[in-house]
């Protein structure tokens, strides 16, 4: 039997797209890009695995393909739903999609601290991009907030479980980059925290990965510490025509001029 | 001109009038120094790095009052708080460096509108005048306020109406 190439046909806020089968809700949204792409926290595109734990990424499935084109009952969470032939998704057009959105926000910020201005990663913050697009204005939540130490993980990253929202995206990228993942989550539920269990140190060559894939400021760099804002930094092009690397390089420096 | 106006005299009496009659108006000016006309509620004057009521500074080096100056008169260096500073600093990052070209603001007042901790406001307090440009580069002990538990009376002065809207 001749292998043919299936393509399905999805339709994400009334925009028709062809994907391959095996795209995500989430992927196929953004390949059309645009206000359309439901926001994303724990879902990263390069990391197998993620996405799946922080339910910001909900759409309403309206019909599920064409052969069943019954909606699905509740609201999907579109980085680890598969698109059928003929699925009708309502991202950004569902009222509910949107009521819920705001909700999440609210649910991941209940423990999150506004440190804002002390935090080294305000300003290239998803969950600080999240809030200002999604969430609501002020929060209802009026009990006792879970808090931690600072905890330096090493010589080169801090750890601030307080700010933490257990993406699981700095275990997936230890898991993947490294050959021996040294941190994980413990515990369960309202318990969970990122640690290394017993005072050990991150020290992997690549770990420094960790810092850039954290999506808030749980996990920073210590020799970076206070040294600068995001939005002080500007862009250089620093491409080298190296063997090793060769690649395009952009330094993000602050420079007074 | 006639015979009348010829003679000048009653002119010169006509504006002898209304020049002798601004005598006794009130005065348009003020003795300066000594008396100060009052401000009205929206001028904005120097900036001033508040305190809170135990006198430890506010600012924490977020840098958005910087980031949101149209003239780029702000620049900062923040640091950390070490253990036994907290008197001195209300969270644990404060500004080591806090520099404010005066000749370069335009007092706006973006800053204070920016500051998330309500660490700096502008006071009714007019730019003085100085010797050299290097004078108006004002620098952190130029800006911050009179610690309030040891000096409340330089702290109230300092403070104008302007901080206290704020703070109430």
């Amino acid at each position: 039997m001749a292998e043919e190439k299936k393509i399905f046909k999805v339709t994400i806020d009334n925009i028709t797209i062809e994907v391959e089968p095996g795209t995500t809700i989430l992927q196929a949204a953004r390949r059309i890009g645009g206000d359309v792409v439901p926001p994303a926290m724990c879902y990263y595109s390069k990391l197998k695995g993620s996405g799946g734990k922080c339910r910001t990424c909900l759409v309403r499935v309206a019909a599920g393909s064409t052969a069943d084109p019954r909606p699905m009952p509740k609201l999907v969470a579109s980085c680890r739903t598969n698109v059928m032939d003929g699925m009708v998704v309502e991202s950004m057009t569902n009222n509910t999609v949107l009521e819920a959105r705001k909700a999440v926000v609210e649910f991941l910020l209940i423990n999150h601290p506004l440190d804002c201005p002390v935090c080294d990663q305000a300003g290239e913050c998803d969950l600080q991009d999240l809030s200002y697009d999604h969430g609501r204005e002020s929060t209802r939540y009026e009990f006792e907030r879970r808090t931690f130490e600072r905890h330096d993980l090493g010589p080169y990253i801090q750890l601030h479980m307080t700010r933490c929202i257990l993406c699981f995206r700095c275990v997936f990228a230890a898991d993947q980059l490294t050959n021996k993942r040294a941190h994980g989550i413990l515990d369960r539920g309202d318990h969970s925290e990122i640690a290394t269990y017993i005072e050990k140190s991150l020290d992997n060559d690549f770990i420094g990965n960790v810092i850039d894939v954290c999506p808030v400021g749980a996990l920073t760099d210590r020799t970076f510490r206070f040294k600068n804002r995001v939005w002080f930094a500007k862009p250089v092009e620093a491409d080298r025509s190296c063997t090793k690397c060769s690649g395009k390089v952009r330094l993000w420096m602050r420079s007074d001029r | 001109m006639n015979a009348w106006e010829k003679l000048y005299l009653p002119a010169v009496l006509k504006g002898m009038f209304i020049t002798l009659s601004h005598l006794f108006k009130k005065k348009a000016t003020i003795q300066y120094p000594e008396q100060k006309r009052s401000f009205p509620k929206v001028f904005r004057g120097l900036q001033v790095l508040n305190r809170d009521e135990e006198g430890r500074e506010r600012c924490t080096a977020c840098g958005l009052c910087a980031v949101a100056c149209p003239a780029e008169a702000i620049t900062m260096e923040a640091a950390e708080r070490q253990p036994g500073e907290e008197h001195l600093y209300r969270e644990e990052k404060y500004a080591a460096k806090y520099e404010i070209n005066m000749l370069r603001c335009i007092f706006c007042g973006f800053c204070e509108e920016a500051c998330p901790k309500d660490a700096i406001y502008l006071s009714e307090t007019v730019t003085p005048a100085n010797y050299s440009r290097a004078g108006f580069i004002y620098k952190k002990e130029d800006l911050l306020i009179p610690d309030p538990t040891k000096d409340p009376e330089g702290y109230q002065k300092a403070l104008g109406h302007r901080a206290k809207k704020i703070n109430n």
